[in-house]
């Protein structure tokens, strides 16, 4: 077992390492001259010159990835500012927003999954088939367009902004995010129900589900003690794999309601092309990825005898 | 020497001809099940529009009317006029061009790059496979829109940048899906008859083993189809995509989003509505083609 994690950590690394380079140079394509490209081309030629020593941008690419890499995250062009206190203070607001997102959506997708799969054929399955997968292919912006129409501009009963006044207590700031958490859900609704439906519609018609039924076990002691535990463990991988979604999302809701967390702060930083920032939203994305994922595949495998036995080979 | 090549001529012919019977039993079966009717209809519609969109609008989608800003739906605008008074059924008309434009051209690109470099990645497994498998993995690790917009700001806007962007991130995940597939070709004995006869491994991989893998393609292609359309209104919504003033339906929303506070509804509803309608359609006929095909 602590092979397979060692093992899992390193490849993990490995993949970091790639990200880096991949972003670092995706930073480097910018044509031209970074100092002229925020001097603008009036600037004199000495004072791009300045800058561009002060950036770092005269020396070689090696020498340039090399500061990147030991003076991460490093400092923000657009705020004049170390990247560090802004990073972690927008990384928290997602924060609240991603788990309060995922506390309904989990047990919302798992029930609308297996509840489908129970009524496998039938109206009801196909009806939250048909409702998952549209829900998974409306863009958020268009979804969350739509509740600020209905809920703030006809009825009123929530606010446009995803962020309460300062000094508001729990439950307010909670009523602030209401609206910006629902164009997340549907989209991590679809994924989450059909694995759980494909999973547990699988765990159904296995051998030992079949044999608990002839044995006389109640159908309902049958799906919870056999098919469940056997369904669910494919959608704790699928719920971490849709971190990466749920973060893309974040970029679109916080843009969309003015919520001043990491999507927002990798937007702006992409608009303004303030790179330093940019690269340090991304590769901050790429750790929370790869860090849920690895966590996932820990526990699934903890859970998963065949899994566990195998890499203990 | 000729027998056998009679033979061989006559066994390809009624191999050409099984194929044509399954392809004509596909469509058969295609036009049967309602999700597919329903969402090629609701397709055809938008491709109409796009193609003679300028010939169907009612108005120029960019003719502005001072006199006439933000007018609610009435018979003259059906959906209202917008901010500069430009008619809003006329700007989601023509806004369906360019995302039908760019969104299948990404996914082509993506796909055959994904195809190729799945083909090579299955095809020599060994290093060749770790080293892309990681480069893949590293590029899965952000999500798509995160990495179009990382990819945009390097390279600035245009719906070239778009498509290429969108059709690099697509080849990743695309490739990932068909060096599944050679995987369980590769063995095969066609495969391994093919070696004998001398056959080149370029040979290999695009004519004896890309045909054998070509349905899961095809899943591919129409899953993302939905995908890039969804990430390329998004990133137009986000001010990366199309440029005003071009009528876009990503675009008129984030342009108008701000009004509607003040209860200009009509300026982004129906866009929001054009979009639900073209992404289900698609997934409704991609749906279907993916139950057809993989029965």
């Amino acid at each position: 077992m602590t092979a397979f994690i060692l093992k899992r950590l390193g490849l993990a690394l490995v993949t970091l390492w790639i990200l880096s380079l991949i972003v670092f140079f995706a930073g480097q394509i910018l044509p031209g001259d970074a100092g002229r490209a925020i001097l603008g081309p009036l600037a004199a030629p000495s004072a791009v010159k300045a800058l561009d020593h002060q950036l770092g941008v005269d020396q070689s690419v090696l020498q340039q990835y090399w500061n990147w890499i030991t003076h991460f995250p490093g400092t923000s062009q657009q705020y004049q500012a170390p990247i560090g206190p802004i990073l972690t203070t927008a990384l928290g607001k997602s924060l609240k927003l991603a788990v309060f997102a995922f506390i309904i959506v989990v047990p919302l997708g798992i029930f609308g999954g297996v509840f489908a799969a129970l009524k496998h054929g039938k109206w009801q399955d196909r009806t939250i088939t048909v409702v998952g997968q549209s829900a998974l292919t409306v863009p958020e912006f268009v979804s969350g367009i739509v509740l600020i129409l209905i809920f703030s501009v006809w009825l009123g009963w929530l606010p446009v902004s995803a962020t309460a006044p300062p000094g508001s207590g729990f439950f307010t700031s909670l009523k602030y995010l209401i609206l910006p958490v629902i164009p997340l859900v549907l989209i991590l609704f679809g994924y989450i129900a059909r694995m759980a439906r494909v999973g547990t519609i699988e765990a159904l018609g296995s051998d030992y589900a079949r044999t608990a039924t002839l044995k006389g076990l109640p159908r309902g002691v049958m799906i919870r003690r056999h098919v469940l535990r056997n369904s669910l463990l494919p959608t704790i991988t699928v719920v971490a794999t849709q971190t990466g979604y749920l973060i893309g999302g974040l970029v679109v809701v916080e843009f969309l309601f003015r919520y001043q967390g990491i999507g927002l702060l990798t937007y702006n930083a992409a608009k303004n092309r303030d790179f330093p920032m940019l690269e340090a939203c991304v590769l901050t994305i790429g750790v929370i990825y790869m860090l849920v994922t690895l966590i996932a595949d820990i526990s699934f495998s903890l859970l998963n005898p065949r899994i566990r036995l195998k890499a203990a080979e | 020497m000729s027998a056998i090549a009679d033979v061989e001529i006559e066994a390809a012919g009624a191999l050409h001809a099984d194929r044509q019977v399954a392809r004509r039993e596909l469509i058969r079966e295609l036009l049967h099940s309602p999700a597919f009717v329903i969402g090629a209809f609701i397709l055809l519609v938008w491709i109409i529009c796009a193609i003679f969109g300028s010939a169907i609008a009612p108005h120029s989608p960019y003719a502005q009317s001072l006199l006439g800003i933000n007018k609610a739906p009435s018979s003259a605008h059906p959906f209202g006029t917008d901010q500069l008074g430009r008619d809003m059924l006329s700007r989601v008309i023509v806004g369906s061009r360019d995302i039908l434009v760019i969104a299948p051209l990404a996914t082509l690109l993506g796909t055959v790059l994904g195809t190729a470099v799945g083909l090579v990645m299955g095809y020599y497994r060994g290093i060749v496979d770790d080293v892309l498998g990681r480069v893949v993995e590293a590029f899965l690790a952000l999500p798509l829109i995160v990495t179009a917009v990382v990819a945009i700001a390097a390279l600035g806007t245009s719906n070239a940048t778009l498509i290429i962007v969108i059709g690099l991130v697509f080849t990743p995940l695309i490739a990932r899906t068909v060096r599944a597939a050679v995987l369980q070709e590769r063995d095969l004995d066609y495969v391994a008859a093919a070696r004998l006869r001398g056959e080149g491994s370029l040979y290999i991989m695009f004519a004896e083993i890309l045909p054998n893998v070509f349905s899961p393609i095809v899943v591919e292609f129409t899953v993302r189809l939905a995908y890039a359309i969804f990430t390329v209104l998004t990133l137009t919504f986000l001010g990366f995509g199309v440029q005003p003033p071009s009528p876009d339906w990503g675009l008129d929303i984030a342009t108008n989003y701000g009004v509607v506070s003040a209860g200009y509804w009509w300026e982004v509803l129906f866009d929001a509505l054009a979009i639900a309608s073209l992404v289900v359609a698609v997934t409704l006929v991609s749906e279907s083609i993916e139950g057809v095909l993989e029965r």
